[in-house]
């Protein structure tokens, strides 16, 4: 038979038992809207794991230390990865980074102590730059405001903590000024190693040193955020002030490693306490890691991290699947069911179509196609009413953050991948759950189903 | 009028089955000739064998012994594929109980063969048209078998099994559910059917007086054996 008129025909047969075969249908759909369900909050709650980790560019960057940096931070010290000696992290530096292989942006952390001055009041915090490339990392979804108009605008974003402290009614402060209060660096020439009181055991010259010189600039709040992206990573506390990352550079604002810098000796060029180097995607993350640490610096990444992340992503949606699979295995036994009584009651229908000279081919592939149609519609209805629940889910989470005063989440996602796997799933398993039936059909003799009354 | 060349052979045929210990003979040992244009009523009481035998050579199930030629091929090898290829294109069939699907129309019901023999959608109204305008249902083409009559509805069945342009026409008791008048007709229709050059007609009854009148030859059975073999008049 041409598929069109098998499919004439397996439509025909359902649409006359229309109540048993909906029925079915439906126990298929309620089956994949469990699996949909299911899926789509393991896809969702990953998604929102990974909108806060992954997105946030943690995943896809190198953290770029002076070798010894860490030591003393609360952490153990790195072993040696090379037997290069320990380098500056100056500019010179980044530019060599930026240079590497499968690099996107490399930029420095620059944070400094600061006092802001609004409505008169001193206010003491901590200012973070934020590179422009911030913006798309997610935390500055849902803020207050708008992001920086560019990356050298004298504007700045607050933390919400810090908001309050300036004004309870946060989205009053939006379009206001602040005066920012900080110490600027200025560097000073070079001079001998000569006073007395400290005198020095080597004959080296000193580098000259800096001094630092108070300023002030005037900033625009354009916005309001929860938190800040990777905040306080590199062990530099929470920037509660943001600003973009140009004009934090442009300051030069006199940073805590300055002093370090300073009594170490190294150098009287500025250097970054550390830099941020992001790389196309995290497979990239970790050649990228190793030729950092060749180059003499310290490096680190949260790749492991991700990866574990990953497995227990992978584990919660199989547990997730299984679950949901045990609906579709019950409305299995449902379509099963359905077909050989409709076995029973076309007996007779069988055999007239043998008789007219249906291969048994033909009645196989007209109870395949039956089941197939169950199951694709119950397939249909199924995702959608997986992705209703899925939304139900997400509104009831919702209402329940929103009286804890959090902002909402999505924790359910039905991506096209999920509906066709479902549909598909679907039309697979009522193919098999015919298969039995079908094959029964099929071998059915004509003679007997002729005689049947 | 019936030519030379035999449009089935039956060559020692039997269908025995099985029933616990014991081995139903439900056709034993029949050899038939059946020439091409002939009409053959095959008579005898019921459990005689005569509709075991009637789907024998329809196709519809196969002998334990002997050979059931048509086309030049043993029905009892080959495949089933083959098997319901000859019944789709070699023989219509005719049930005592019409056979109709109900939830279809005269028109859907005819159009059924067509169906199963993939012939293309453009021609099969045509075909349809002609197949029941040959049993004068034409303007009921729309109507469900239960809105018809016994006799409308074995018309239809005739149809049904026509218009795949079979050379065997099969018809087991065709008028068994019908009244005698009613009878008569399609038995009339039958014999005009049997006009058409090369179609040969093979109908299982158990009343002689109408087998007779209408039929070419006449072979009896009994207990599964073919008892006698001649010429209805």
């Amino acid at each position: 038979m041409k598929p069109r008129d098998l499919s004439d025909l397996a439509l025909r047969n359902l649409r006359e038992a229309i109540l048993r075969n909906s029925l079915t249908t439906l126990g298929i759909a309620v089956g994949v809207a469990s699996l949909v369900a299911m899926l789509s909050l393991g896809v969702g709650l990953q998604q929102l794991a990974s909108k806060r980790l992954s997105q946030s560019g943690l995943f896809d960057s190198v953290f770029v230390t002076p070798r010894m940096n860490l030591r003393g931070m609360g952490r153990e010290a790195m072993p040696a990865p090379s037997d290069k000696p320990p380098r500056l992290l100056d500019e010179d530096a980044r530019q060599e980074i930026s240079r590497l292989p499968n690099v996107v942006e490399v930029y420095p952390q620059v944070r400094f102590f600061t006092e802001v001055r609004y409505d008169g009041k001193p206010f003491a915090t901590m200012v973070a730059g934020m590179p422009a490339s911030s913006k798309v990392s997610g935390s500055f979804d849902g803020m207050q405001g708008s992001f920086f108009s560019s990356d050298g605008a004298f504007e700045t974003i607050l933390q919400s903590e810090f908001a309050k402290e300036l004004n309870p009614q946060t989205s009053a402060l939006i379009g206001k000024e602040l005066v920012l209060r900080y110490a600027e660096r200025q560097s000073l020439p070079a001079t001998a190693a000569d006073s007395g009181a400290a005198s020095s055991s080597n004959s080296e010259s000193l580098p000259g040193g800096f001094s630092v010189v108070p300023k002030e600039m005037r900033l625009r709040i354009v916005g309001v955020v929860d938190t800040e992206p990777a905040a306080g990573f590199g062990g530099y506390g929470n920037g509660r002030l943001l600003i973009p990352l140009q004009v934090a550079m442009t300051l030069r604002a006199a940073q805590v490693n300055d002093l370090r810098d300073i009594v170490r000796g190294t150098s009287s060029t500025p250097t970054f306490a550390s830099l941020t180097v992001r790389a196309k995607g995290p497979a990239h993350v970790e050649a990228l890691e190793a030729s950092i640490k060749n180059m003499g610096f310290g490096a680190f990444s949260l790749l492991d991290a991700s990866k574990s992340l990953r497995i227990f992503f992978s584990v919660f949606d199989l547990l997730l699947g299984i679950f949901g699979s045990l609906a579709l295995a019950v409305a299995t036994l449902g379509i099963i069911n359905t077909l050989v009584m409709a076995i029973l009651e076309r007996r007779r229908e069988i055999g007239v179509l043998k008789a007219l000279g249906a291969a048994d081919r033909d009645v196989k592939q007209l109870f395949f196609v039956e089941a197939g149609v169950m199951g694709l519609f119950g397939g249909i209805f199924g995702a959608f009413l997986g992705w209703l629940i899925g939304r139900a889910l997400t509104f009831g989470t919702n209402v329940y953050l929103h009286r804890q005063n959090l902002p909402g989440v999505d924790i359910s996602s039905v991506p096209w991948w999920l509906v066709l796997f479902a549909v598909a799933f679907a039309v697979l398993v009522s193919l098999a759950a015919g298969l039995y039936p079908a094959s029964r059909a099929a071998r059915l003799n004509p003679v007997e189903a002729l005689r049947y009354e | 009028m019936p030519d030379s060349q035999p449009a089935i052979r039956l060559e020692h045929i039997s269908r025995h089955y099985s029933m616990g210990e014991a081995v139903i003979r439900a056709v034993d040992d029949v050899s038939l000739d059946l020439p091409t244009g002939e009409f053959l009523a095959l008579l005898g009481s019921s459990g005689s064998g005569k509709s075991t035998l009637l789907n024998l050579i329809a196709g519809l199930d196969r002998p334990t012994s002997g050979a059931v030629i048509a086309e030049g091929q043993d029905l009892s090898k080959v495949s089933s594929l083959d098997l319901a290829r000859y019944r789709r294109q070699t023989v219509g069939m005719v049930f005592q109980s019409f056979n109709l699907l109900p939830r279809m129309t005269l028109e859907e019901n005819v159009e059924l063969p067509l169906r199963l023999a993939e012939v293309e959608r453009g021609d099969r109204a045509a075909r349809v048209h002609d197949a029941l305008g040959r049993v004068g249902l034409e303007k009921r083409s729309g109507h469900r078998p239960s809105e018809l009559s016994g006799g409308e509805q074995q018309r239809a069945a005739i149809a049904r099994a026509l218009v795949n342009r079979p050379k065997i026409l099969l018809a087991d008791e065709p008028t068994g559910n019908l009244d005698s008048t009613t009878g008569e007709s399609i038995l009339t229709l039958l014999k005009e059917i049997q006009r058409n050059p090369g179609m040969t007609i093979v109908m299982v009854t158990h009343e002689r007086p109408l087998a007779e009148r209408f039929a070419d030859r006449l072979a009896v059975m009994g207990d599964g054996k073919l008892l006698s073999n001649g010429a209805a008049r």
